[in-house]
């Protein structure tokens, strides 16, 4: 499809997607802020003096980044499922549908939007951790790779679960049911290299643990798994996702009778 | 030119339904053709597969030359629907409704916003245009989606029963603004239950029964196939009888010939619309 046409509905879905986050903000942005100051203040503060050094930094450093990696996640899936499912929910899908609008430029359109808002909340959380910790950023360029990765990554999963979505329901067991137990499995509070067993086993076949590992590494310098072993994992894993999702999404599934 | 085409189009649902059974027809450019059909006949059905809602089994279907299983954004460009049930997000406000269609047709914001107020000023919806979908009336939600289907300005409009449930003084400006935009030479196919609709506004009908084009004919040639017309008729005692006449017939004549064997009239009106006999006798 020509290219200006493309360009044109690329930015109304997004402006349109990034206005909403907007709109919404005591929705949107603030309680991911909230939540998060709240584990700083319990898990860095109080509890955190008490457990001492994690890898050669305190505690509540050790966990900042995967406290921030949390909201990226959450904040990135939960923006673009529900968007997507609500405009499937209310039909306004169709607008989208009948129009020359190429299957890429919807999918990047609902995952852009997914991005700005995990960024922003992301960005806010960093910025609430800095008054309870001194932090340190050793590799920028690998804080925004990871942290912007894996906004793209959940971005992707949060459209594929819309895509399946037939109720709201749907969109709201996955929080609980997926995102839950591999952020909190991912090595947010700990450090995935001290687990043994089942649980090495477990977190080595989390995609989050990389991602989560591989950020902390930009912040610290300290990692379990090997920088760039974390960073192929995580890449694969989003290429993986946007290629099911845009496969999908060029054969109507879900959304063509 | 033919703006519309449609060859042995098939339709069958996994339910096992077979909506739409080797639909053929054509809609010449600049023309605007009725679809008739009872509910369930695969008019919404037909409109969902010319605009990618609904995948059709089998078939070929052309826009302006264009073939929608080829080069389906090609020819989407040339078309704007209107559906039969609202589907725009009731949380928008109202021009931003109309103008973000334009920008996924590629109109550019700066041309959209103009082109949109000019729509809902048209529309009579100006005052309503930061107005939240979801406040406005049923009539107002109708003529949304219109201004909504016209912002690419394309050259085919579809209209799935577009003035279903609007009263009746709404649905006498919505032909009005209907015929206006024939009248700039869109082609326009429009799917109704209202026969005088049909009548009123296009110069063309189609009738489908059962996913089958069942006639196809100008309204002309509609009308003048109508083999009989049912009357009522009121006696001069209040007793009211149901009379059907032959083509044909002169209703006086036959007033005449009820006076000679005594009979008085107080009052004859006709049952339904030759149109309607017409179509009662195709869709059944």
């Amino acid at each position: 499809m020509n290219h200006r046409i493309s360009s044109v509905a690329y930015f109304t879905l997004t402006r349109k997607e990034v206005s909403r986050i907007f709109r919404i903000w005591t929705q949107t942005l603030l309680p991911p802020v909230i939540t998060q100051a709240l584990y700083f203040v319990v898990f860095g503060a109080f509890l955190g003096t008490r457990i001492g050094q994690v890898g050669g930094v305190s505690y509540a450093a050790f966990i900042v980044p995967g406290l921030v990696l949390m909201s990226v996640v959450t904040n990135a899936f939960t923006n673009v499922a529900s968007s997507f499912f609500g405009t499937k929910f209310q039909r306004s899908i169709e607008e989208m549908l009948v129009a020359p609008m190429s299957p890429l430029v919807m999918l990047s359109g609902f995952c852009t939007g997914g991005v700005v808002r995990s960024v922003l909340v992301g960005g806010i959380v960093l910025v609430v951790s800095v008054f309870f910790v001194p932090l340190t950023m050793l590799h920028v360029w690998l804080v925004l790779y990871f942290g912007l990765m894996t906004a793209i990554c959940f971005s992707l999963f949060g459209f594929l679960n819309g895509l399946f979505a037939r109720k709201f329901d749907d969109v709201g067991i996955v929080p609980t049911f997926v995102l839950a137990p591999l952020t909190y499995l991912g090595g947010v509070f700990y450090d995935i290299g001290n687990l043994h067993g089942v649980w090495h086993v477990v977190a080595r076949l989390n995609p989050l643990a990389y991602a989560i590992d591989g950020f902390r590494f930009g912040f610290s310098g300290y990692a379990t798994t090997p920088v760039a072993v974390s960073a192929l994992v995580l890449g694969a894993v989003t290429v993986g996702l946007f290629v099911l999702t845009l496969h999908l999404l060029r054969r109507r599934v879900g959304l063509q009778s | 030119m033919e703006a519309l085409v449609l060859t042995n189009v098939e339709k069958r649902y996994k339910t096992g339904v077979h909506a739409l059974k080797g639909v053929t027809f054509s809609v010449a450019e600049g023309e605007m053709v009725a679809l008739l059909g009872a509910n369930g006949a695969g008019k919404t059905t037909l409109i969902g597969m010319l605009t990618g809602l609904v995948r059709k089994t089998s078939g070929a279907v052309e826009v302006f030359g264009t073939d929608l299983d080829i080069h389906p954004d090609d020819a989407r460009l040339h078309i704007g629907v209107v559906p039969q049930e609202f589907n725009f997000s009731i949380w928008e406000r109202v021009l931003d409704i109309v103008v973000d269609q334009g920008g996924y047709y590629g109109v550019p914001r700066h041309v959209a916003v103009p082109r949109a107020e000019a729509l809902l000023q048209q529309l009579g919806l100006w005052e309503k245009r930061h107005a939240i979908a979801r406040t406005l009336s049923g009539g107002m939600k109708r003529r949304l989606m219109i201004a909504r289907a016209l912002i690419h300005e394309p050259k085919l409009l579809l209209l799935d029963e577009p003035s279903a449930g609007v009263d009746v003084e709404l649905r006498r400006s919505m032909w009005e603004f209907v015929r206006g935009i024939h009248a700039r030479g869109t082609t326009i196919v429009l799917t109704t239950h209202y026969l005088e609709e049909a009548q009123e506004l296009c110069e063309r009908i189609i009738i489908l029964r059962k996913g089958e084009v069942v006639r196809n004919a100008t309204v002309e040639e509609l009308l003048a196939e109508a083999t009989s017309q049912s009357f009522v008729v009121t006696r001069g005692d209040n007793t009211v009888v149901d009379v059907t006449l032959e083509a044909g017939t002169s209703v006086t004549d036959f007033i005449l010939q009820l006076k000679k064997e005594g009979v008085t009239v107080r009052d004859i009106r006709p049952k339904a619309n030759r149109l309607e006999e017409v179509y009662l006798a195709a869709s059944q």
